[in-house]
This record gives structure tokens, C-alpha cells and sequence, in this order.
């Protein structure tokens, strides 16, 4: 594992408005990952973790602070900017998969494909998280694991530098959130993929190699596996 | 195929109820576009065809009578190009087993070969042979009427000579598309017919040998109308000339016209609301279409699709759905064009059709529409896309909802929770129920403006014929007649009572305006004939002095009552009188002068001489009245009130009538698309929450009643904002309409305010079923699992 740092966030806050509510997401947070890396990030819900996650993927935009990608700075983009790096480097997954209802499994990953600079087939995407033998199949005819491994499909198919999800394993049971941490684990071992994987659930901090606890906005501590467990050891 | 346009495809199949239901609105304004439009147009080509080919004149002229020697004449002034004159005769017709009157006009042909203008287009057997004195052609519609084929014989008396004659032809003529017996307004086929008969055979029988009472000229390239006009009166003065006229002024042609500027009239107006009404609804359904797709928007844009490509996706999807609708309406509008265009060519006798389309207009119209659906959607996914991808996939924040003033001011006591739903539903989105109620009422709007027409005409027969001429029978003479004729018509059997009128053509002239039409002196206290106010209530005519139309003194003129109006007479000695204008009446069919008779035979220099006589009859005894005035020599043509009334009807039932009904019929899919497409949409942006309501325990009534009660009290809402959209369209319709021929008053009945409403509440209850089978479809553990 090399420690090249891909991310670098300095200073980085976030204050939604909801509605009449104002809501303080993030509070001056400073965070590197380094490449290759597979981070967990742990928190109750409300702690700030997805704010982060989609800050750091170019889905939203920081309030104050900065955030370096590759050492560019993702908080000065534009709009076209973040459309590319989120094309070229960033594979998203997302607790509630946001498949696209009216495509196959296998089309739902050539939606991303087409547009990406490298990307693998999708076949070979689907193979790559075990869903080689449903690649026709729409997603109302999918369980929800499957559906989240066509989503983990989709996100490594474009060769990402970086793999941001967001609860991958929230709305599954164990068994089947332990199918979707293989397949992860798999792309982060296989393709090198920085690996960032948010949840509540602490058992899954078994498998990173570094565990970041985020609570009320801020990050409250920083652990490091001596070694990562296999998912298939994980049990909740 | 890339895998975003397979994602449209099943999409649009998908939502294919939907997209059928926006067609439906498409398909209202395109097909009025393409009908209106190639209706006048294709009728427009064939006039001008028409009349190229049967050599139509450019001016006329009647007189008296003038030897055949003063043609050279003509002939020589400038600018003149081909001259034609001709024996003009009115006649009286008798055919076996018809009782009503029959009048006509009999018009020579040259002796030898065919006439320089005004050819009759042949449409079966043959025209007079060479010295032919008992062979006539008769005019195709009066033919069709009676059912008279070459080989028949039928009964003229020209001058009180009865004469049998052989019809050897049926014939058309530009001169006679629009038939109208002396002193009637509407065409009359089975009482009114034209004849062509050899010039030789006819002049012997009207008295007209070596002379002629008609003539007609083409006039060369750059000519002054005007300026001709003004010679060929001068050469008439003393052969009795009643005054030439171009042929703007030529009466077929000016009703064919006038007919044709309310077809160009509806054919842009029409349209032009109709698309205008389907652009701004396929503009409001489309950008809330696009918005029900923020997640997958949000979705797209993160994995690294730019907003230009989603746009692009999103634009197609709603350009595949707006082509359907262009197709379909585009070749709906042609059939119906196809209908149209034939009533409207039988009824105008044009011989053929020139189907015609121009391509620009069409493009205009496809452009409108795809403009209209290109912002709305572009705007739409711009404002999805400006979000960042992470908020546009989260669901939209709940919106802030406050009590509304309905509930501050303690209505709400007597409101139930779902219905408090429903009223802060509304409040907190005022934008949106303010479209669909604009969009609702629009359709109502149409839907009046579609059937107002019908009550208009409706109030006009009732004024004309109800208050304003009052007679059984109108009576002609064929020239001026001393007033015992009147003593003559009273004593026949079955006249109850009689009323002279002595009418006089004559240009109207008020500083530099001028109009040319008729001054009638009817009797002041008049039964039968009376004038009135804008009330509508009977004028006394005044001892002296001119009342006109208030269209003609308002719009044509611009005179005021007290101005001093100067009428050149256009018959006997012409002379040029300056009358003043003491008042003006309320007309809605024609525009004329009124004087009390004894003052316009005092101005004419005359005694006291009648035009004709309107009589009031019983009816039992109207069969032997026509027989008896048939003998009467100077008797020109009869008028028969009733048949008036119905050659009306049936003449605004062929034209007008179809049109609005197929207008009525296409603003009714409009009205079902807005109300059809507003409830949909509203179904899947609240799908979620509804699906939320049962899992709580709402039954599928008490949802229905959530999403199906906000449309409707909304539609309910919108059909008094139609009414007021509907009145303000007919106004501007009736306004549009406006000419000498005739005004529309702006009356609109009750039942048409009741049908407009009842095609749109129609279309709500439809749009409730169609619903309530989809509420049955909400899938309630989709909202369990899901977010929130």
C-alpha cells in the first residue's frame, strides 16, 4: 500500500437550511485518505458522515474549507468540472441502490460505461460482484443485495480512482450486506480502488483499515487495524 | 443502442397513458391549425383559379338600356382590356308540381362562340346552338334543387310573357357562386335560379333588340380602377346607368370574400388560441413531468452525466411524445380539412378544389409546439440539475406548510383532516394549482368560444326576423311603381295588411369615406318594418333626416347624428342630395340608410313611388297568393319570411356550425388532456405520501379524496376563470367578425356556459376513474422500505 494521499480536506463545513431549520452538518473538519486505502466512517446518523462522503464525491458543495483532490481543489470547481471528475474518477454507491427502474441490470451499468474514460465491461463489472448470470434482468426483479451489487457494479466499471458508499448495507440483512462487502472488498483488493464505506454498523470497521468515528460533525477519533478481517468473519 | 435511449423507450412506453393524454392536447391545436388552414387556403387557390379560367371582369355596370353602337365606346377608353355586354333580364319560373314562387335572372351569351368574361363553366350537356331561341342553360345549384336535367322543360315569364324553354346545360359561373334573389340576404337555390340563354332570343323577348342593360370589362395590367369607373359612368349618364362598380363591389364575389375573410378570420384566430392553449399546457405538463424525475436526475448527474446530456435525454424523451401528437394532429387535421374544405366548396359551387397547404405555416405551428415543450423541459432540468446531485437524489425537503387564512379565520372547524390536507396542499403550492386552474379554465374558454357563435347567430335571426322585419312576404317591383300598386296587393285574397318601401342604391359619401348600398323609406310607424334603437327597441323615423346603421355611421363612415351626409343616388336622374344624420339603429345583418318614404320620393323628385311591398299574410291562403302574383307584370321576385329564416339556419349549419363542431369536439380533448395530465402528475409527485396515508390506514376513498378533491375543487374553481376566458375570447371573436355584411353580438346562453362546464367536469369524472385504478396499483411496501 503506498501513502499517496488522494484526498485532503482542510477546515471543510457544511450548514444545510432544511426548510425553516438551519442545520450544521459538518463543523471545520481536516481529513486525508490515501490512495489504495479502504476507510470506514463511523457514526450515528446525523453525525455528518454522508455530508462528508458527498462533499468529498462532488455531489454537494461545501459551506466553508476545502477539499483537494489529486491536489485540485474540488471546492473551487464548476459545474462542469465536478461532472468530469465525478465521470472519471469517483464510483458512488448508495444505501438505496438508485438503480435506474427501466434499465437491465447489465444496461444499468453501460449508463456509466458509455460515458467513462476506462471503464471495464459491464459484464465483467457484474462478474466482478457475482451478478454474471442475472446481467438481463430489470431491478424490480432483483433482490436487494443484488441490486446493490448491480449499484457496486456500476460504480467499479468505470475504473474509479475512489469508491464512495454511503451505507452499501443499510437496508439488507447480514447475510446478504456480507455478499456486498466481499464484492467491495474484492474491487478494493483486486483493482487497488480507494475504498470509503460509511455506516453505523460497527462490525463492518473490522474489515478497514482505518476506522474514522465522526460524531455531531466532527471527526472524534482515528483508529487503525492492525489487520483486516475478511467479511466473511464479520457476524451481526 | 446506447443504454440512456433504451431507458427512454421503455420510459415513454411506460408512461404511455400519459403521453397519450398530452398528444390529446397536441392534437387539439395542431389538427384546428392544419384544418383552418388548408380550408382557407385550398379555398382561396381555387377562387383565384376559378376565376382566371372563366375570365372573371374587374368592373360592371347596369343600366337602362344603351344601343349596341356605345360598346365602341368602351372599347376605346384606357386601360380597358376586354368589354362584354349583355342582356340582364329578371324573370319569374314556373315548374310542374312546385308551388312556392321561383324568380330569376336570365343572362344572354353571345350569339356566336363563347363570351369574352364571365364564362359559365359547363358541367353537363351543352350551351345554346347558334340562333337557338327556346334552349337555355340553367345554374347547377337551382338544377340540384328541383332536380332538372338537360332534356327537362321549364316555364319563364320575362315582361309577362310566358316562353317554354328547353335546358340543354348545367352550368356554373363566378358571377352567381352566391345567388341572391333582389332584396333577400341569403342565397336561395330552390327560389332563386340563373339561366343563359342566346342574346338574340333573349333580347327579343326582354325588349332589347340591337341594345343592351350590361356590361362587364377586364381591365389592363396597372388600370385605375376608379379612374374607369369613373369614364364608363360618364358614357352611361344618358342611357340610365345605375352606377359601375369594381368587382370588390361585385356581390357574389363580396360574400364569397367576406365568407372567405371569417373563414381566414377562424382559420387564424382559432388556431392560434387553440395552439397557443396546447403549447402552454404541454409547457406546464412537461417541466412537471421532467420534475418528478429529480432522483433519477440526481442519479445521472452522479455518475458523471453533465446537465447538458440529461437535458438532451429529457428533450427527447419529450420530443418522441410531441412528435406522436404533431403526427396524429397533423393527419387528423388533414381529414378533417378534407370534410371541410367539400362542404365549403359545395356550398360556395366552386366546380373543383386546389388542395393547398403552405409548408411555412405548417412549420410555423410544429415549430410553436416544440418550442413550447423544448422550454418547458429545459427549464425543468435545469432546475433539477442546478441542485447538487446529492440533494436532488434525497427526496424533496417536506415543504413548509403554515394554516391557512381559510383556517385562521376558523373555518377550519368544519374542515376534516383530509380536507385540511387538501386546502394546505393548494396554499403551499399556489404556483402550480394556479396552472392547472389557468390551464383547466383555457379549456373551458375554448369550449365556449366554440359554441358562442351558434347563440350569436341565434340572437341575430330572432332580432332580424323577430323584431325588425316582420313581414310574411316581401314583394319586388322591377322598377319604381306608383303607390296604387300597394291598393293592388292589399285587396288580393289572403293579404292581411301591406306596407310599400321605396329603396334607392346609392354611394354614401361623409368627408373622404364612402359606401355604397342602399337607402330604404319605409313607413314611419311601420308594422312590418321597423328600425331600432341600441335597445332594441322600434325608432320612429323622422320626417326628415337619415338614420344609419350604427356600424355604418361609426365604423365606415364616421359620422355623427347632426353631420350632414351626402347620398349620390346611383339610379334615374343620379342626383347628388345632402341629407343629415338624425340617428342611428342597432343592425346586426347588412348596413343601410333609412328615411321616412314620403321624404326620400320628396328628394328623388317624385311621387309618391314604391320599390316593393312587404305583406302580411294568412297563411292558409299563401299558395293562392303565389299564383296570383305571379301574374302581376311588375312583380320582380317574392320573398317568403320563413324560408329566409331556414335558408339561414341551414346555410350557417353547413359552414360555420361544422366547423365549430369539430372546434367544440378538439377543445374537448383539450379539456380532458389538462384535466387527465394535472391529476397523473399530481399522483406521482405525492405517490409516496399517499402510499404513506394507507399504510396508516386510509382507505382507498380517503386517498382518492386527497389527490381526486385537490383537482377537483381546482376544476371547480377554474370554470367561472373560463367563463370570463371564454366571454373575453368570444368578444374578441365577435369583434374579429365584424364587417358590413354583418356583426356577431357578443350573447352567449346559458346552455353554452352549461356545456363548456360539462365537457370539463366530464373530463374530471373520467380523469377519477382513470385514477382510481391507479391508486388501487400504489405500491404501499415501497414506502415502508424506502427512505425518509
Amino acid at each position: 500500500m503506498n501513502s499517496q494521499v488522494v484526498f485532503q480536506a482542510r477546515g471543510l463545513s457544511k450548514v444545510y437550511r432544511m426548510g425553516e431549520v438551519e442545520v450544521v452538518a459538518l463543523r471545520s473538519v481536516d481529513l486525508d485518505l490515501l490512495a489504495g486505502e479502504f476507510v470506514v466512517l463511523l457514526g450515528p446518523s446525523g453525525s455528518g458522515k454522508s455530508t462528508l462522503l458527498n462533499i468529498l464525491g462532488g455531489l454537494d458543495t461545501a459551506t466553508s474549507g476545502h477539499v483537494k483532490y489529486s491536489g485540485k481543489d474540488l471546492t473551487v470547481a464548476n459545474d462542469r468540472e465536478l461532472t468530469a471528475f465525478r465521470r472519471d474518477h469517483v464510483g458512488f454507491v448508495f444505501q438505496f441502490y438508485n438503480l435506474i427502474p427501466s434499465l437491465t441490470a447489465r444496461e444499468n451499468v453501460a449508463a456509466v460505461t458509455e460515458i467513462a474514460s476506462r471503464p471495464m465491461r459491464p459484464e465483467q463489472a457484474l462478474e466482478l460482484v457475482g451478478m454474471g448470470k442475472r446481467l438481463d434482468h430489470f431491478p424490480a426483479q432483483l433482490s436487494g443485495g443484488e441490486q446493490q451489487r448491480v449499484a457496486i457494479a456500476r460504480a467499479i466499471a468505470k475504473n474509479p480512482a475512489v469508491l464512495l458508499c454511503d451505507e452499501p448495507t443499510g437496508a439488507l440483512d447480514s447475510i446478504t450486506g456480507i455478499v456486498v462487502l466481499e464484492a467491495l472488498e474484492r474491487a478494493n483488493r483486486e483493482l487497488g480502488t480507494t475504498t470509503v464505506v460509511i455506516t453505523h454498523n460497527m462490525v463492518i470497521a473490522e474489515m478497514a483499515d482505518r476506522v474514522i468515528r465522526l460524531a455531531d460533525g466532527q471527526i472524534a477519533g482515528t483508529e487503525c487495524n492492525e489487520t483486516r478481517k475478511a467479511p466473511a468473519e464479520l457476524h451481526w | 443502442m446506447r443504454a440512456l435511449d433504451r431507458k427512454l423507450l421503455r420510459d415513454l412506453w411506460h408512461m404511455r397513458g400519459m403521453a397519450a393524454a398530452i398528444s390529446l392536447v397536441l392534437i387539439g391545436g395542431i389538427s384546428t391549425f392544419v384544418m383552418s388552414r388548408i380550408t382557407y387556403e385550398s379555398l382561396q387557390a381555387t377562387q383565384a383559379r376559378y376565376y382566371i379560367d372563366q375570365r372573371f371582369a374587374d368592373v360592371f355596370v347596369n343600366l337602362v338600356r344603351a344601343p349596341e353602337s356605345v360598346a365602341a365606346q368602351f372599347a376605346e377608353l384606357p386601360g380597358v382590356n376586354q368589354v362584354e355586354t349583355r342582356v340582364v333580364a329578371p324573370l319569374n319560373l314556373e315548374i310542374e308540381g312546385y308551388d312556392d314562387p321561383i324568380t330569376g335572372r336570365i343572362v344572354s351569351l353571345p350569339e356566336v362562340g363563347v363570351p369574352r368574361l364571365n364564362v359559365p363553366l359547363l358541367r353537363r350537356g351543352r350551351l345554346p346552338l347558334a340562333r337557338a331561341d327556346d334552349e337555355i342553360a340553367v345554374s347547377e345549384d337551382f338544377a340540384a334543387a328541383h332536380d332538372l336535367q338537360p332534356g327537362d322543360r321549364i316555364v319563364a315569364i320575362i315582361r309577362g310573357h310566358r316562353k317554354r324553354l328547353d335546358i340543354v346545360g348545367i352550368a356554373l359561373s363566378p358571377e352567381y357562386m352566391y345567388a341572391i334573389p333582389p332584396g333577400a340576404m341569403f342565397p336561395d337555390y330552390e327560389r332563386y335560379g340563373i339561366l343563359w340563354m342566346n342574346r338574340k332570343a333573349l333580347a327579343t323577348a326582354y325588349d332589347m333588340d340591337g341594345a343592351f342593360n350590361d356590361v362587364s370589362f377586364s381591365l389592363q395590367r396597372g388600370a385605375s380602377e376608379r379612374d374607369i369607373i369613373d369614364r364608363v359612368d360618364l358614357v352611361l349618364k344618358r342611357y340610365g346607368g345605375l352606377g359601375a362598380y369594381a368587382r370588390e363591389d361585385q356581390f357574389s364575389h363580396r360574400f364569397i370574400t367576406e365568407e372567405l375573410r371569417g373563414l381566414e378570420t377562424m382559420a387564424t384566430i382559432f388556431p392560434v388560441i387553440f395552439l397557443g392553449v396546447a403549447a402552454f399546457l404541454l409547457n406546464v405538463v412537461v417541466s412537471r413531468l421532467v420534475a418528478t424525475e429529480r432522483e433519477q436526475i440526481g442519479t445521472l448527474k452522479a455518475f458523471g452525466y453533465s446537465t447538458r446530456q440529461v437535458a438532451a435525454h429529457y428533450i427527447k424523451l419529450v420530443l418522441a411524445i410531441t412528435a406522436c401528437g404533431l403526427a396524429a394532429g397533423v393527419a387528423l387535421g388533414l381529414w378533417f380539412a378534407k370534410g371541410l374544405s367539400g362542404i365549403y366548396q359545395e356550398f360556395y359551387s366552386f366546380p373543383y378544389l386546389q388542395f393547398q397547404l403552405d409548408p411555412v405555416v405548417l412549420l410555423q405551428a410544429v415549430a410553436v409546439t416544440v418550442l413550447a415543450a423544448l422550454v418547458g423541459t429545459v427549464f425543468a432540468v435545469q432546475r433539477a440539475a442546478a441542485l447538487p446531485p446529492a440533494e436532488g437524489m434525497r427526496p424533496e425537503p417536506p415543504p413548509v406548510y403554515r394554516a391557512t387564512l381559510l383556517e385562521r379565520i376558523g373555518l377550519h372547524q368544519r374542515l376534516a383532516e383530509p380536507s385540511r390536507m387538501i386546502v394546505r396542499h393548494i396554499a403551499r403550492h399556489p404556483f402550480k394549482a394556479g396552472l392547472t386552474m389557468l390551464g383547466i379554465a383555457t379549456a373551458c374558454g375554448i369550449l365556449m368560444m366554440t359554441n358562442f357563435q351558434r347563440d350569436a347567430i341565434g340572437w341575430m335571426v330572432g332580432v332580424q326576423y323577430g323584431l325588425s322585419s316582420r313581414e310574411d312576404l316581401t314583394v319586388t317591383f322591377t322598377d319604381p311603381t306608383p303607390q296604387r300598386a300597394l291598393y293592388s296587393l292589399q285587396d288580393l285574397e289572403g293579404v292581411t295588411h301591406a306596407e310599400g318601401f321605396r329603396t334607392v342604391p346609392a354611394r354614401l359619401v361623409y368627408g373622404h369615406r364612402s359606401h355604397r348600398t342602399s337607402v330604404n323609406g319605409i313607413e314611419p310607424f311601420g308594422e312590418l318594418q321597423r328600425v331600432l334603437d341600441a335597445t332594441l327597441r322600434p325608432v320612429v323615423i323622422p320626417a326628415a333626416g337619415v338614420v344609419l346603421t350604427e356600424y355604418l355611421a361609426h365604423e365606415i363612415l364616421r359620422i355623427a347624428p347632426g353631420d350632414m351626409l351626402t347620398i349620390e343616388v346611383l339610379e334615374g336622374s343620379r342626383p347628388v342630395l345632402r341629407v343629415p344624420v338624425v340617428g342611428t339603429t342597432r343592425q346586426y345583418l347588412g348596413v343601410n340608410a333609412y328615411m321616412s318614404r314620403e321624404a326620400l320620393n320628396q328628394l328623388m323628385r317624385e311621387g309618391p313611388a314604391l320599390s316593393g311591398a312587404r305583406l302580411a299574410v294568412d297563411g292558409a291562403r299563401q299558395v293562392g297568393l303565389y299564383a296570383d302574383l305571379r301574374t302581376m307584370p311588375r312583380v320582380a321576385g317574392t320573398i317568403v319570411r320563413e324560408t329566409a329564416i331556414q335558408q339561414f339556419n341551414e346555410m350557417m349549419e353547413e359552414t360555420i356550425l361544422y366547423f365549430t363542431f369539430i372546434t367544440a369536439l378538439l377543445g374537448g380533448f383539450i379539456a380532458f388532456g389538462v384535466v387527465y395530465n394535472s391529476a397523473r402528475i399530481a399522483l406521482s409527485e405525492r405517490s409516496r405520501e399517499l402510499a404513506s396515508l394507507r399504510v396508516l390506514g386510509f382507505t382507498r376513498g380517503e386517498v382518492a379524496y386527497i389527490l381526486l378533491g385537490e383537482i377537483g375543487l381546482l376544476t371547480l374553481l377554474a370554470i367561472p376563470l373560463g367563463f370570463l376566458f371564454g366571454t373575453a375570447l368570444s368578444g374578441y371573436l365577435a369583434l374579429a367578425f365584424s364587417s358590413d355584411l354583418y356583426r356577431i353580438p357578443l350573447i352567449i346562453a346559458p346552455a353554452t356556459y352549461a356545456l363548456a362546464a360539462a365537457i370539463v367536469l366530464v373530463s374530471f369524472a373520467l380523469t377519477s376513474a382513470l385514477i382510481w385504478r391507479r391508486l388501487a396499483r400504489l405500491d404501499l411496501i415501497e414506502v415502508l422500505k424506502t427512505r425518509e
